[in-house]
């Protein structure tokens, strides 16, 4: 800075840096801008003190406060579990058939269990809990163990073949691999498809119903959900719906698993989550009055 | 307690030639006008820092002076009385004209009520301020700064408190150099405290547009209100207070982005205040001018245009950041020049254009003139059909709104007897202040088609359906739609287009939709 250099106008000296012509003035600046800086350095350092601040190898230096995002987290979700606890024991002290009844209260349910399908139920049953071939579609009206509210609430709690839980739900369709030569499983299954009206009825095959399939499926393939006997009279089929897969189903069936709830989710939970399901479209009032019937007559209304 | 104002005098002869007119030969106004570092802490060779400096600005009266009275009569008028304002909208909503009420998510203007999905109102009021300010910037510069800014404003206001208890420009400059004594004390503190009772005032009237306004004050000051409403007093109170009380003219110069941008929209025909030099010098008293007049142009160097100035400025030195053409130094120099016999206008409105022109010798212009140009006209016509759409638009709105959003996972539902079931997600607006029956139908799909809700079970669906829609409220409705077997649309790739009706009373909308299908297999 030895040859100072002053803009006439101004009376204001030169930085020396100048681009195409334009020059820096240093102008000083107001007095109180220059408090106001000191003052941001003050704030730094009790920041620095309150705060966590200096990172460590490990973890930052903690602060006298000793506050914490983690912390902030885990009160503000202990905040959400308590302004939740009200209505979750209300839920909780109400038997799951008399839900509907407090509409409230109900989609309170709903909500819960939506998040908890999202967690829990997504990985077989799909996001939209519409399924795969294997995995049931919960979206619909066909219900292999029942739906009502109490069958769904059941079925979350002890599961489906799942042999750990003492009450689960158990069926199971023999392979017929061995007993039937490929003219009778092409015969069975043009009566089976014949029964949704897909193919024509023959004799020989509605026979081996009778005699083979009858007791699980029902006499007209009406299924059995007492006993999780699929309903073979329906546009609905669990691996498929061809020729093909149902023969297929016929020699060496497979047969799906769902797993008992009870224990790895509370009872609140296991309840919110049959609402959850009930509510996706197809749930049935506690005493269906026949359902399959029913959809035709207001189509054709 | 306010000292004579030598204004206030009788009127000086003419030929009085001492007369001090700004108190700027007194001792302590030789200060130079120029913002020149007075006291400078060293560093590393240049200055640090400007030390702070109080505008004591002098008294004026004139057509600028009495224009700023106003246009702060009205615009604290509106500020403070708008949210006292009732208006009655029947028992489903508030009776407050203008309401933000950001809890329900309304805005209500007399008897405009927006919603969060009509934002674009809002938004066209912010792009048509926006606009208005260019408009303003080219017909008439910086008009918004030297009159409706809020900063300018209270600015005004707060010096018009310090002139009521210190007294005039140079009584005031006296007090602060003068001692801390009992007298100055008491002075300062009953200063301050008016300060902030108007500070306060201000952010009091502010939370008053979030929430009805006696309900609000009550709660106030029973202490039952949100703490929100508490800190946003005590912020506004306390920025009200500081920037109007102590920053100023500061906020202009340093703060405020808006002279910058305005510097950059103004050009040789924009409305400035301008000193006409060429009248003006070379500048002397009138002592010396009857002395040697030939030599000696109209500004006789009362210092009068810089002792009146809002912001400190010496506009003779030119266009600057600081001046917020007030027109109070425009008041002040037509006073001066009227007393002493010249013709007003050696300070006042003109284009730079204009003023290249007077200096090559043409006539002076009437300053309203300048707003007869293009760009001006241009702003205008933006800003007038943004204004009318916006009318348009508000005219011709519906108080009843459908949007339908349909479920993509699964998209569609293969029911036990080969029906296929569709499921929407419907919103119903009705945006009057009463509750309605509003119908939704189905329009489009083949003979058969039904619908029902959760409300309504499967066996009552039906063509269509009738829901009560609370005032003033949206129902979130969830809507399956089912098809009998056998309905085969012509590409299950796009499904079945139709439509969603809603119809209440003689208002109706519709909201277009696709009945997904299953593949053939």
């Amino acid at each position: 800075m030895t040859n100072k250099r002053i803009d006439e106008p101004t009376g204001t000296e030169f930085v020396g840096h100048e681009w195409d012509g334009i020059e820096e003035l240093n102008t000083p600046l107001p007095r109180w801008w220059l408090y106001t800086f000191y003052a941001t350095i003050i704030f730094a350092i009790v920041y620095v003190v309150l705060y966590p601040a200096w990172p460590m190898i490990d973890r930052a230096t903690a602060g006298t406060l000793g506050w914490s995002s983690r912390g902030d987290l885990a009160a503000e979700m202990r905040a959400a579990d308590a302004a939740r606890a009200g209505v979750v024991a209300k839920i909780a002290a109400t038997p799951i058939e008399q839900l509907p009844s407090d509409p409230q209260l109900m989609q309170a349910a709903v909500a819960g269990g939506a998040a908890a399908f999202k967690v829990n139920c997504v990985q077989c049953h799909g996001a939209g809990a519409a399924g795969s071939p294997g995995y049931p579609n919960l979206n619909d009206d066909d219900w292999l163990w029942g739906g009502t509210l109490t069958q769904i609430e059941y079925t979350l709690t002890h599961g489906i073949r799942w042999d750990a839980a003492a009450e689960t739900r158990s069926n199971f369709m023999p392979a017929f691999q061995g007993s039937f030569d490929a003219g009778q499983v092409s015969a069975l299954t043009g009566h089976v498809l014949s029964l949704s009206g897909k193919a024509k009825p023959n004799a020989t095959g509605a026979q081996m119903f009778a005699d083979n399939c009858a007791a699980c499926h029902g006499s007209g393939g009406e299924g059995l959900p007492a006993m999780g006997g699929p309903a073979l009279n329906d546009a609905i089929w669990l691996y498929g719906g061809s020729a093909a897969d149902i023969g297929k189903q016929i020699l060496a069936p497979r047969h799906g698993v769902m797993p008992a709830w009870q224990g790895r989710l509370d009872p609140v939970t296991i309840k919110m989550l049959a609402a959850y399901v009930h509510s996706r479209g197809g749930g049935q009032d506690p005493a269906p009055a026949a359902p399959a019937t029913q959809a035709p007559q207001i189509a054709a209304k | 307690m306010a000292q004579a104002d030598e204004l206030d005098r009788p009127a000086p002869q003419a030929q009085q030639p001492k007369r001090d007119w700004a108190g700027a030969l007194a001792a302590e106004g030789a200060k130079a006008p120029a913002p020149a570092p007075e006291e400078s802490a060293g560093f590393m060779g240049s200055a640090l820092y400007e030390a702070g400096r109080t505008v004591h600005n002098k008294r004026i009266d004139g057509p600028f002076r009495r224009f700023k009275w106003a246009i702060m009569a009205i615009t604290l008028t509106i500020y403070y009385a708008t949210p006292w304002i009732r208006w009655d909208r029947g028992p489903y909503a508030p009776d407050q004209a203008v309401l933000v009420d950001l809890a329900n998510r309304r805005f209500y203007m007399f008897d405009i009520e927006i919603w969060p999905h009509e934002f674009y109102f809002v938004a066209g009021l912010l792009i048509m301020a926006g606009i208005g300010l260019f408009l303003v910037t080219s017909a008439v510069g910086r008009a918004w700064c030297g009159y409706a800014c809020p900063q300018t404003v209270w600015t005004d206001l707060f010096q018009h408190v310090d002139r009521f208890f210190d007294g005039d420009r140079n009584a005031r400059a006296r007090l602060d150099k003068a001692p801390w004594g009992v007298s100055k004390t008491t002075r300062r503190l009953a200063k301050w405290a008016v300060y902030l009772a108007i500070a306060f005032w201000t952010g009091g009237a502010w939370i008053m547009y979030f929430a009805d306004a006696p309900t609000l004050t009550w709660d106030f000051w029973h202490g039952t209100a949100n703490p929100v409403a508490y800190a946003t007093v005590a912020v506004l109170t306390g920025t009200t207070f500081w920037l109007g009380g102590f920053m100023r003219e500061q906020v202009c110069i340093y703060m405020c982005p808006w002279p910058r941008i305005q510097t950059a929209m103004l050009d040789e025909k924009s409305l400035i205040v301008t000193y006409k030099d060429w009248r003006g010098e070379q500048r002397g008293s009138l002592k010396k001018a009857a002395k040697n007049p030939d030599a000696y142009g109209d500004c006789i160097d009362c210092q009068l245009c810089v002792a009146v100035c809002p912001t400190g400025v010496d506009i003779r030195e030119g266009q600057q950041i600081g001046c917020i053409t007030c027109g109070l130094c425009i008041d002040a120099c037509d006073r001066v020049m009227k007393e002493t016999g010249r013709a007003r206008g050696l300070i006042d409105y003109a284009t730079l254009e204009q003023c290249d022109a007077e200096r090559a010798g043409a006539p002076a212009r009437p300053a309203w003139k300048a707003l007869l140009r293009p760009r001006v006209f241009v702003y205008f016509g933006v800003w007038a059909a943004i204004g009318a759409g916006l009318l348009f638009a508000l005219g011709t709105r519906t108080h009843t709104d459908l949007t339908v959003a349909p479920d993509r996972n699964p998209p569609f539902m293969l029911l036990k007897d080969g029906s296929v079931r569709n499921a929407y997600t419907l919103r119903l607006r009705n945006m009057e202040a009463r509750p309605r029956d509003m119908v939704v139908a189905l329009e489009g799909l083949p003979k058969g088609a039904v619908m029902w809700t959760d409300a309504v079970s499967l066996e009552n669906a039906a063509q269509s359906q009738t829901v009560t829609v609370d005032a003033n409220a949206t129902k979130v409705l969830r809507v399956y739609v089912m098809l009998p077997p056998d309905v085969e649309a012509d590409d299950e790739d796009d499904g079945l287009p139709f439509t969603f009706r809603l119809t209440a009373q003689d208002e109706s909308d519709s909201a277009q939709t696709t009945f997904a299908m299953p593949e053939d297999d």
